[in-house]
């Protein structure tokens, strides 16, 4: 299967001679567990260091080698970092896919590939460059058995020369790439200058895409969104981590295990935080309510499987009041689905998870930027409101590399809601803690500990009235839920805002959410210039939504919520909070093919929807 | 109170009060709402007792549970202590998370048969083999009593309902699960025994991994007939037990005399000792196969085994493993969980 789900038209701009300078996208199609990560990697770092914005997107398979697996690198002047359609120059590494990567191309692209594939023979209208491997690679590497790894760096080459990368920059991108391991950066570095040195003698350049220097990634980091979010986690003061591993969550707890082990040991050696690998999804969740009752921040990471399991205890959670953050790095479902393919899947399911009246904060984030801050704002939210945090990331943003600058100090303190302490209830005598007091639906909490004989109250999910007793009156029930739901409503005006941006006197409103905004962002400028469409556009960052939500779909006449789902899941959520005669404003853009949702998809639809 | 007249000039004898100056009272809880004649408030009134013998500050007790009428009982002992009434067969993941954001709780958490060995036998086996420093409390009567009736897995083959259904599944023996995952200290008792029971949970206070006793505890409404293996009388017929045992806190300075030949004396990490005078010749609870293989015999014969079980008094608990600070992690300063600027600034170096 082909990742590239243009098909080639007939009579497209051909191989016109005009030079592309740093506008182009980069597909590699290799085998899983050839070890191309590294080379892939370095390419995509070369170009970073050139000034050039670029973003890097594995799309790989569920296994652990053998089967085909495909990067795309985007370099693009203009910043667009969103997923492209198309593919402008393929390196084909992997004889299974080979025949069908090249037939998938639009005319004018170029290939390059291993000489045995003989890939010219296909088409006649694409720019094919032929290189041997296996002769290049011998003599740079005489252990036969790293040849298949160093085999890949010598594309690296390859690719540096036909498209004009800065050697020098490979060496630097190499140096970093195996910082801890001279001889194999040495290694390496020989295959990628062996690469360089057969295309600059061999290969005469026909393909019109070139990398220029610029000057737009200084100061710039590369950070993938569940690094970015264990980073965020750590300083968002997080001291307890229950988890179970699970595609595409898994590097996120990983990840964060380095970071505390680095960071979080106190002059003692010992640990300020406990990381434990739970025996399922049940028990992680399980955990970090048990923790959160004591009075840690406490956390997992998961994936819809995960989140599906996760719904019994959620809505303990809701009910008996615990703080905990669960970050969902969304993948494709129903049920296993595509567990290495990205979607927005999960909104609908998890805006209301468990049986019973039952809602949960949502944070949304579209950036590896966000991923830091939001961790934050997740955690203050859910000691705040004595709940869980759901904060909705996705493959796409959580294990691919982006581009971003780098992240600020946090300066939102930690903050740790209503706790009740030994003094409080000196003065206070004792307390009730499901009852209203400040009026905001939030009651006061104790932890467990707390050396007073009045301290202590009776967690349970079963019935209770304000004193937490056991209750099955129906006031007492009645009265609960209401101010739970008061609480809720609380909500909306302490979870992010949404972004708003606004084109030129735009009837047409856009609202989208999380990664999906890279293609957003790209499509309201082919709009522009393409068909001169002005729109509007609000990025969601949080459920419950907030006023500028209402007030949005007041402005416009129609308003397109893209996302990517079938069943244009946000869009359900947002009619069941809008006044009834403004639904029919909503339009949906749902799109899920597993890859991430690119620009031209949205602005085909778009204008096919607004009659262009 | 108040209806006793008190001479002029005696001094009133006041309750007793334990070592750390509070009475029984103390440790109550609310009025059961259990059938009467329920083993499980005999097994409430233990612990209540043990609790306040031991001198455990209340406040640093914590009683999660799951579903079932045994998983209801925490609200009838303790009522300062802290209670966590969970979902059903997930209380070991909410009693791991409470005690790894504070290693200073002291958790005794309280299951049923139904809610273990059914639906809970998977958080169960995990809470085990971490050694997670819990007092693990069965209640165990071989049958679902809030959905009236039903079998659960710790039912003996052949065992009768009240329907006259009867069980033709082996049961799980939670004892020897417990044994063979790396429980550290393991026991069977009957809550009509008084003695042995008390004995068992003071040592269970005292030591410092996973304990898991498995108490049985008849039920009266749906599983106290003839024809029933978890019944009063049935048990009283066939308990065989392994050894008398009588505990010795820390805290009192007294010296038992003992036979070695006759008794087993185990030291507990807090120096608390354990008096195991053998009933049953040659048994060693310290050995972990010798115990597996006496369990296997119990079934054959179709005894009901009581008696500690097995003990391992120093295995290091999943806490200890974990390395953590000292003081709870629920409580500490924000300079402490938040790194300072200087960390970020290097992360972000590292990435440019």
């Amino acid at each position: 299967m082909a990742t590239s789900d243009v098909v080639p038209r007939e009579s497209a701009g051909g191989m016109n001679k005009q030079r592309i300078v740093n506008d182009m996208s980069i597909q590699v199609a290799t085998v899983n567990g050839s070890g191309s990560q590294s080379s892939n990697t370095v390419l995509l770092r070369s170009i970073f260091q050139m000034g050039v914005p670029v973003s890097g997107k594995n799309m790989f398979p569920s296994n652990i080698a053998g089967l085909p697996t495909w990067y795309t690198i985007r370099a693009n002047k203009n910043g667009y970092i969103g997923r492209k359609k198309e593919i402008d120059f393929l390196v084909a590494m992997n004889p299974e896919t080979a025949t069908e990567d090249t037939m998938s191309l639009a005319p004018g692209a170029s290939v390059l590939y291993d000489e045995p594939l003989a890939l010219h023979k296909l088409r006649n209208d694409l720019i094919f460059y032929s290189v041997p491997y296996d002769k290049i690679v011998a003599p740079v590497c005489p252990e036969a058995k790293l040849r298949k790894l160093v085999k890949n760096m010598v594309y690296v080459g390859v690719v540096a020369s036909l498209l004009t990368i800065d050697m020098a920059e490979v060496e630097k991108a190499i140096r970093k790439q195996f910082a801890k391991k001279v001889k194999a950066a040495n290694l390496n570095l020989a295959a990628a200058q062996a690469g360089f040195e057969y295309a600059k003698a061999n290969l005469e350049k026909r393909g019109v895409f070139y990398i220029e220097r610029m000057d737009k990634t200084a100061g710039k980091i590369i950070i993938d969104g569940n690094s970015a979010a264990a980073l965020g986690c750590m300083f968002a003061g997080c001291t307890v981590v229950t988890w179970y591993p699970i595609t595409p969550s898994s590097s996120l707890v990983e990840t964060m295990i380095e970071y505390m082990k680095e960071y979080r040991i106190g002059p003692d050696g010992k640990a300020t935080f406990a990381i434990v690998q739970a025996e399922d999804e049940l028990a992680a969740i399980g955990m970090v309510i048990g923790a959160g009752w004591a009075g840690a921040r406490s956390m997992t990471a998961t994936a819809g499987p995960g989140i599906s399991l996760m719904s019994e205890f959620a809505g303990l959670a809701y009910y008996v009041e615990v703080p905990g953050v669960i970050w969902d790095i969304q993948r494709v479902g129903p049920s296993t689905g595509l567990p290495t393919r990205t979607s927005q899947g999960d909104i609908l399911s998890t805006a209301v998870l468990s049986h019973g009246d039952t809602k949960h904060i949502m944070l949304i984030p579209c950036s590896v930027e966000e991923c830091f801050t939001m961790a934050t704002d997740a955690f203050n939210l859910a000691e705040q409101f004595q709940t869980l945090v759901f904060v909705m990331s996705d493959l796409d943003l959580g294990m691919n590399n982006w581009m971003s600058d780098p992240f600020p100090y946090p300066t939102t303190p930690i903050k740790r809601g209503k706790v009740l302490s030994k003094e409080n209830l000196d003065r206070l005598g004792g307390f009730a803690r499901y009852k209203d007091i400040d009026g905001d639906g939030i009651g006061h909490r104790t932890l467990p500990g707390t050396p007073h004989p009045a301290a202590a109250y009776f967690a349970r999910g079963s019935g209770h009235n304000e004193r937490a007793q056991y209750s099955e009156r129906a006031d007492d029930f009645e009265n609960n839920m209401e101010r739970l739901n008061r609480k809720f409503e609380t909500a909306r005006s302490f979870v992010p805002r949404p972004e708003i941006t606004k084109g030129n006197n735009a009837k047409i409103g856009i609202i989208g959410y999380g990664t999906s905004h890279w293609g957003i962002t790209e499509s309201r400028d082919q709009l522009r210039a393409e068909y001169g469409i002005e729109t509007d556009y609000l990025r969601l960052r949080a459920y419950p939504f907030t006023r500028e939500v209402h007030e949005f779909v007041e402005q416009h006449e129609h308003v397109y919520l893209v996302e990517q789902n079938r069943d244009a899941q946000m869009l359900s959520l947002l009619k069941l909070d809008l006044k009834p005669e403004l639904t029919p404003r909503l339009r949906s853009i749902a799109h899920i093919t597993g890859l991430p949702l690119d620009a031209r998809s949205i602005t085909d639809e778009l204008t096919s929807m607004e009659g262009k | 109170m108040g209806t006793t007249s008190v001479e002029p000039g005696a001094a009133a004898p006041g309750p007793k009060t334990n070592r750390i100056g509070l009475t029984v009272i103390d440790y109550k809880g609310g009025k059961t709402t259990l059938c009467a004649g329920c083993g499980h408030n005999a097994i409430s009134e233990r612990i209540i007792e043990a609790m306040f013998e031991m001198g455990v500050e209340p406040e640093f007790v914590i009683k999660p549970s799951g579903i079932g009428c045994s998983s209801k009982t925490p609200a009838y002992f303790m009522s300062r202590s802290h209670s966590f009434n969970a979902v059903h067969g997930r209380m070991p993941s909410v009693a791991t998370g409470a005690l790894l954001a504070n290693r200073k709780l002291i958790c005794i958490g309280v299951s049923g048969d139904g809610d273990t060995a059914s639906i809970g036998i998977g958080q169960f086996v995990h809470l085990m083999r971490r050694n997670l420093p819990v007092i693990y409390i069965i209640e165990d009567n071989g049958v679902y009593g809030l959905t009236k009736g039903q079998f659960s897995a710790t039912a003996d083959l052949g065992s009768k309902l009240k329907t006259g259904v009867v069980n033709d599944l082996p049961p799980i023996d939670t004892c020897a699960l417990a044994i063979q995952l790396g429980a550290t200290l393991v026991g069977r008792s009957f809550s009509g025994d008084k003695r042995q029971l008390s004995a068992m949970l003071k040592a269970a206070i005292a030591h410092k991994g996973t304990v898991m006793l498995d108490v049985v505890s008849p039920c009266v409404t749906f599983n106290d007939h003839e024809g029933s293996t978890k019944s009063y009388k049935y048990v009283k017929e066939h308990e065989e037990t392994l050894q008398d045992v009588s505990f010795i806190p820390h805290f009192e300075d007294i010296n038992v005399e003992y036979d070695p030949g006759s008794t087993i004396q185990v030291t507990m990490h807090d120096g608390s000792r354990l008096h195991l005078r053998k009933l049953e010749e040659d048994y060693d609870p310290t050995n972990k196969i010798r115990a597996l293989t006496r369990l296997t015999e119990a079934h054959e014969k179709g005894e009901v085994l009581t008696g500690l079980f097995y003990v391992n008094p120093e295995a290091p608990n999943f806490i200890e493993m974990l390395n953590v600070v000292d003081q709870p992690l629920a409580t500490l300063p924000d300079s402490v969980t938040r790194p300072p600027k200087e960390v970020l600034d290097a992360c972000m170096e590292e990435l440019r």
